[in-house]
């Protein structure tokens, strides 16, 4: 086949991997998986655990679905896809509960709907379906890389601005109940910010990243 | 004057095209458009031009808010020295206000119209006058102990999430001094309710009663102000929105300028009426029982509905429409009021949300209308 003549990192390779963190982004450009972007992003330690199970997710399902996707008739397809995905979910699920409980709580049910995610069904439809399994590798390498990077930026904001701490750490100073006692920030009288914690703002974040990627990225603006 | 202009003209070359400073033009402009009426003309195709400019509107606006904002300085003082026990005069009362009420504008405005020139300059746009009612309007419904840090951010966020982000002055779906407030409320919570945010240095003393009617109510407990006091503002609550009787002289002048809208007006004191009446007919609790009359006198009613309701940028466009939007906005407003007792401020909800929907309101009119007469040029060709 002339695909595997390829070098492994032909610009067309290297492509797979770097659109979907700009140019392509599956969250910012193509609007996907807003969903868990809202719900997921109060902190950043759920956020960073749940960019890794999608990302896992997408790019196994991505290969396996390359790797049998001769064999797959068209007609039956989703199904397919959906129990290759929900297996995965399943067993990135039990391992959570496993080896990260307090964290795997906290996601709840937004573990179980990773199913859902559009990215993962989208990618598969879209490319896996079509493509051998490296270029699927790094098409869901690209795509999860690019869903974890929004992921940890909205997390990120939203974690440092409404609670003043990030991966749980108050960087920002300790705030006690009085002025005095409260130390960094809090002692000047900083306050965090309550919006922060609710979803409307990691929609808006959202906008924000939205706003800015284009105003930088002249290509995606559309007439 | 003809200085000013003369200093003006020398500096003009530098800002036109190709000038060294042609960058900051629409700073310059705005300067210049602020001191002296500018000399456009029209100069191609036939339009109507007239005197009633973006900035003479602005201007009657502010104008409408003065009596209701020197009243707010004056209750700001009256408020603080009779919480705390200590006697005052009248001029010591307006003196206290403005200390603490005029650092809040100079934010106010310092903060937005910094961001609005500083897109002005990147965007290549002129700057207008769109800022200078919002950045009024922003102080008189924060309460008056809000940190003046707090009241930037929120500037901040109203002016570039508000209104930049869909176009500048006249392209925003919401009203841009209800996005500030409705962030500050959400965002700094225990800062813009409770018993002691009314009162300016409030926390210092223990013992305080500078809950506002809605709060009072809310926790089921008595009003102790006579009605009298709601309707002149003796009343602890948002910079301007106490006194009805100062916002009614800024509503009779917006409307006596044609500015501002009577059928919004009109139609939100009926329809809070309306849903005061319904609650009173089912007198459940405090704020059930609360006379619908009086619910028109406390919170933020009055200010709401003449100052923020009209606005004619967000608001429905369509004369039917109107009566539509201010109807909706009194029966929601009262109705967030009266069910949800953590939103005393029922009013910003309710104009925000009916913001949402104007644009939709006015469509259904439009069509509606085109419908009809389509309908009468059928029934008129059928019959000639």
């Amino acid at each position: 086949m002339a695909e595997e003549k390829e070098a492994l990192f032909s610009k067309q390779n290297r492509a797979l991997l770097s659109d979907p963190l700009n140019d392509n982004n599956p969250i910012s450009v193509q609007v996907l998986g807003i969903c868990s972007a809202l719900a997921i992003t109060v902190q950043l330690k759920p956020a960073l655990v749940m960019s890794i199970a999608v990302l896992f997710v997408i790019i196994a399902s991505n290969v396996i679905v390359s790797l049998i996707r001769n064999l797959i008739p068209s007609r039956i397809r989703i199904i397919v896809q959906l129990l290759i995905v929900a297996s995965l979910v399943i067993l990135v699920d039990q391992v959570l509960k496993a080896y990260a409980y307090d964290v795997s709580k906290e996601l709840s049910v937004f573990v179980g709907l990773i199913i859902t995610n559009c990215i993962v069904m989208g990618r598969l439809e879209a490319f896996a379906l079509a493509n051998g399994p490296w270029k699927s590798f790094l098409d869901g390498v690209g795509n999860g890389a690019g869903y974890a990077f929004i992921l940890v930026l909205i997390a990120f904001f939203r974690e440092l601005l409404g609670s003043g701490k990030l991966m749980g750490f108050e960087i920002l100073g300790h705030k006690a109940k009085t002025l005095a006692e409260s130390t960094g920030l809090y002692a000047m009288g900083y306050e965090n910010n309550g919006f922060m914690l609710l979803s409307p703002m990691a929609l808006i974040t959202v906008g924000i990243i939205i706003w800015v990627q284009r105003s930088k990225n002249r290509k995606l603006i559309e007439n | 004057m003809k200085f000013i202009r003369n200093t003006f003209d020398t500096y003009k070359p530098l800002f036109d095209k190709g000038g060294k400073l042609e960058k900051f033009a629409p700073g310059f402009n705005a300067f210049d458009t602020l001191v002296f009426v500018p000399n456009h003309t029209t100069k191609q195709g036939a339009h109507i031009r007239d005197g009633v400019d973006l900035k003479r509107v602005m201007v009657t606006v502010i104008f409408a808010m003065v009596p209701a904002m020197i009243f707010g300085m004056w209750n700001i003082g009256y408020q603080h020295f009779s919480q705390l026990g200590e006697a005052g005069t009248f001029i010591e009362f307006l003196i206290y206000g403005s200390i603490k009420f005029l650092p809040m504008v100079a934010v106010s405005y310092g903060v937005g119209l910094g961001i609005e020139f500083a897109f002005g300059i990147f965007r290549g746009h002129d700057i207008n006058e769109g800022y200078l009612v919002s950045g009024l309007l922003i102080p008189l419904i924060m309460p008056i102990d809000l940190p003046l840090w707090m009241l930037g951010v929120s500037v901040a966020f109203a002016v570039l999430i508000g209104k930049e982000a869909f176009g500048g002055t006249g392209m925003n779906i919401l009203n841009p001094a209800l996005v500030a407030r409705a962030f500050a409320f959400f965002s700094y919570a225990p800062y813009m309710s409770g018993d002691k945010v009314w009162v300016a240095d409030a926390s210092t003393v223990d013992a305080i009663s500078g809950e506002t009617i809605l709060g009072t109510l809310a926790a089921n407990n008595d009003v102790s102000y006579s009605v009298l006091d709601m309707f002149l503002g003796y009343i602890p609550g948002s910079v301007g929105e106490t006194s009805v009787l100062m916002i009614l002289i800024g509503a009779a002048f917006l409307l006596f300028t044609g500015i501002a809208s009577w059928r919004i007006m009109l139609g939100g004191v009926i329809g809070a009426s309306l849903m005061g009446l319904i609650f009173n007919a089912l007198a459940l609790n405090e704020l059930m029982n609360f006379p619908w009359w009086q619910h028109l006198l406390v919170g933020s009613f009055a200010f709401a509905i003449v100052f923020m309701a009209t606005d004619p940028v967000s608001g429905a466009q369509t004369d039917k429409g109107k009566w539509i939007y201010g109807f909706l906005i009194g029966l929601l407003g009262i109705m967030i009021r009266v069910f949800n007792g953590a939103y005393p401020e029922g009013f910003m909800m309710a104009i925000l949300l009916m913001n949402v929907f104007a644009p939709t309101i006015d469509h259904y009119i439009v069509e509606g209308n085109i419908k009809r007469r389509k309908k009468r040029l059928n029934n008129n060709l059928e019959t000639a």
